[in-house]
């Protein structure tokens, strides 16, 4: 009577049983968002795979969870696009190095009505404030990541306070980008986005790109060893080999190849 | 009712009625919401006699059964056991068969074995109380079945088994037969009956008349959680004294509550 | 979105397909889930039934905090398992953040006081049938306890089930200890997040449709069982 549920449990174990670990050769890559939802990382980790036998596994967070992660000795390299909280984090002891790995830029993108009127705009303050003037829903990650930074930094340079908007036509989504752009195209807001994100986001509801080529909207992307002295469960050695690969020239290269629906995402500028 | 084919009048000759008590109760009461259910009952159960204890609907005769038992504590007086107080110990000395039958999800001879078991018997002793009481409940053919599909009566008649195998002492059964057809009655009776001419006591709550004449050497008779009528019970019931037991006897309802006082 | 059906759609396909990644992704939740539902009936089972079963002080309190736990928030288990698991938390040393093993303890966390709050209200339903039974054999504690499970074994079914039912489901535990890493610890609710973030909303809710199939077969699987127990009248 009781043997179907022993055989269960039984098959439960037999499940349960199967190796927790897959490989002992791998490091922890704490990242930021965009490189992972854009697919960079299922280009090139492949081509670091296959010449070095290291499995990279990467957490991809927002810029600041990944750098407090980072922090806590959980993880080995870390690649993000704050490049002043990076800055800290190497002068906090946490990091060896930092290194400057690749950019994109940023772009607005918003309802194809752009209520606020701000498309073909390269002035990203002027659109910014135009979207304050208009009252027209903006909706921001509000997380603390790289992306959000960069926003709060332009909205401080329009002159405009976005936390006495908060709530009102400012929306804190408290979210990542690509929730964040859902929220976006729900309600027909205008989001600061990467473009690498945006480029390969499948629910676009009818948004577009309605601000870019600003220099303002320059969007750089860092790499740092986590150190080993710091955080002695660090794999200091795969750790150092991954970002040595990443701005030598072969992997500079498998960045710059990259494409979605034939454009480059991210553009090597390691050395710079 | 007619008489059951078998006697069972024939005194155990080993046990008399002036034995010393095995189990004794003095001023037992019992309080629930405010109202004493159980009021001032003294009881000697004596060993090998068979003890009935009848009354109307809530006279108490469960409650009394269960504070003999030890199921539940009296508000005041005590339950002595061969002399002192009844403890767990104690209570593994007696049985009992619940007018419901309480069996466990479980197969009619995993029932037996679990009661054995958890008194700690050795193997072959349990294995052999398992064999006796199969063979004795004439439930042999269903030592695998589950025991919750047994009809009513096979139910009962494990939970009488299953009880006397622990080999206590004193066995009280509460209205076993309550809501059993004349056949599975007569196989309870039966078992009872056995049970006693192997020297177990008897404590029985019966509403069946003729049940309490077959079964009975001592009748008990409660009425609003007293005693008001005791002795032998082929006596009290072909000459009750009480007006309640009179009452009752006669089918007539009885509402004189007994004396106020207290 | 062009519609619910075509999502359906999607979904079978999706499963037709029978695409390794997907296998693995699947296989995966079951074999975190299954286990943590396992470890938490060990551990909750006889806790359900120590409260259920036995008067003690603190008892109620016992009780209140049991039925309180069931609601927390997966997320917060998440933290709290990332915390003690990160190389800065206690147990660092063993390196188990951002593995399967760090996600089975966080679903067991969420799990555990489930099925401790479920059984200890089944098998105390059990036990007020059972009790002056008990007594009057003498049973002692642990066999109670013992005896309550097992007779209980068929409704406790269902709790384990209900204890399946919310770890399969959770994302919040899962992708912070767990980091949601492709080919390690990507499981169907953290994939589902991931698609979700990308946009690929068609995608996501389609490996939604997959989550609930497995979820109905698997209830569907333990329902036939408790079935047969009624019919020999065990449960």
């Amino acid at each position: 009577m009781f043997r179907p549920i022993v055989l269960a449990l039984a098959a439960a174990g037999f499940i349960a049983a199967g190796p927790l670990a897959a490989t002992d050769k791998f490091i922890v890559v704490q990242s930021t968002t965009s490189t992972q939802n854009s697919g960079l990382y299922d280009h090139i980790l492949p081509l670091f795979r296959q010449k070095t036998g290291i499995e990279v596994r990467v957490v991809a967070v927002g810029t600041g969870q990944a750098i407090r992660n980072a922090a806590n000795g959980d993880g080995d390299v870390l690649l993000v696009h704050s490049k002043r909280a990076e800055e800290e984090f190497v002068a906090a002891g946490h990091g060896i190095a930092r290194f400057d790995l690749m950019y994109n830029d940023f772009v607005i993108v918003g309802p194809a009505a752009d209520p606020a009127g701000v498309a073909g705009s390269d002035d990203a303050v002027a659109a910014l404030t135009g979207i304050a003037r208009a009252k027209a829903p903006f909706a921001s990650r509000g997380d603390d990541s790289g992306t959000h930074k960069a926003e709060l930094a332009l909205w401080a340079e329009a002159g405009v306070d976005v936390a006495a908007a908060s709530g009102g036509w400012y929306r804190e989504t408290g979210s990542g980008m690509g929730a964040t752009l859902n929220i976006g195209a729900g309600m027909g807001a205008y989001v600061l986005t990467d473009r690498a994100t945006w480029t390969s986001f499948g629910n676009k509801n009818g948004h577009r790109i309605l601000v870019e080529g600003d220099p303002g909207l320059f969007n750089q992307y860092g790499i740092v060893p986590v150190n080993p002295e710091k955080h002695p469960n660090v794999r200091a050695g795969p750790g150092r080999q991954f970002v040595d690969w990443m701005l030598s020239r072969e992997g500079q290269a498998a960045i710059a190849s990259y494409r979605v629906d034939g454009q480059q995402l991210f553009f090597p500028n390691a050395g710079n | 009712m007619p008489e059951a084919a078998f006697d069972m009048a024939a005194p155990a000759p080993p046990m008399t009625a002036d034995a010393p008590a095995l189990l004794s109760a003095r001023g037992l009461c019992f309080d629930a919401g405010g109202k004493r259910l159980v009021d001032g009952i003294d009881i000697d159960i004596r060993p090998g006699r068979r003890t009935v204890v009848m009354g109307a609907n809530g006279a108490g005769k469960s409650l009394l059964l269960r504070l003999l038992h030890g199921l539940i504590r009296p508000t005041a007086g005590e339950v002595l056991w061969q002399g002192r107080p009844l403890d767990r110990d104690g209570r593994l000395g007696q049985a009992m068969v619940f007018q419901r039958p309480v069996l466990l999800r479980r197969s009619v001879l995993a029932n037996l074995r679990f009661a054995l078991a958890v008194r700690g018997l050795p193997g072959p002793e349990r294995r052999a109380r398992e064999a006796e009481a199969m063979e004795r409940s004439r439930l042999g053919d269903l030592a695998n079945r589950p025991a919750r599909v047994l009809s009513g009566g096979e139910q009962q008649r494990l939970a009488v088994v299953r009880a006397l195998a622990c080999r206590p002492r004193v066995l009280f059964l509460d209205e076993p037969t309550a809501s059993l057809d004349p056949g599975s009655t007569h196989a309870i009776e039966r078992l009872v009956a056995d049970a006693h001419e192997s020297g177990v006591a008897i404590v029985l709550v019966t509403h069946d008349t003729g049940q309490a004449r077959r079964l009975g050497d001592d009748l008990v008779f409660l009425h609003g959680g007293r005693v008001v009528e005791a002795g032998h019970a082929a006596n009290l019931l072909d000459a009750p004294r009480s007006e309640a037991a009179r009452a009752w006897l006669q089918g007539r309802l009885y509402l004189e509550s007994p004396s106020p006082e207290a | 979105m062009d519609g619910f059906w075509q999502v359906l759609g999607e979904a079978a396909g999706l499963i037709l397909a029978w695409d390794s990644d997907l296998i693995e992704i699947v296989g995966l939740s079951l074999r975190v889930t299954l286990t943590a539902v396992a470890i938490s009936c060990v551990i909750g089972l006889p806790l359900g039934a120590a409260v259920g079963a036995f008067r003690f002080p603190g008892r109620t309190a016992a009780i209140v905090v049991l039925n309180s736990l069931m609601g927390l928030p997966p997320v917060v288990v998440g933290l709290m398992a990332y915390l003690m698991l990160s190389a800065a938390g206690p147990l660092g040393p063993l390196q188990l953040l951002y593995t399967p093993a760090a996600m089975i303890i966080a679903q067991t966390i969420l799990v555990t006081p489930l099925i401790a709050a479920l059984s200890r209200q089944v098998v105390e339903d059990c036990y007020r049938e059972y009790a002056e039974q008990f007594d009057s054999l003498g049973v002692g504690p642990l066999d109670r306890a013992a005896a309550l499970l097992w007779d209980a074994r068929y409704s406790l079914l269902t709790v384990a089930l209900a204890g399946f039912g919310r770890a399969v489901a959770e994302v919040g535990a899962v992708i912070i200890v767990g980091g949601n890493i492709n080919h390690v610890t990507r499981v169907m609710t953290t994939t589902i997040a991931l698609e979700t973030s990308k946009g690929n909303l068609e995608l996501a809710l389609a490996l939604g449709v997959v989550l609930l199939a497995l979820a109905v077969a698997v209830n569907g699987a333990v329902m036939a069982l408790r079935a047969s127990a009624v019919r020999m009248a065990y449960a």
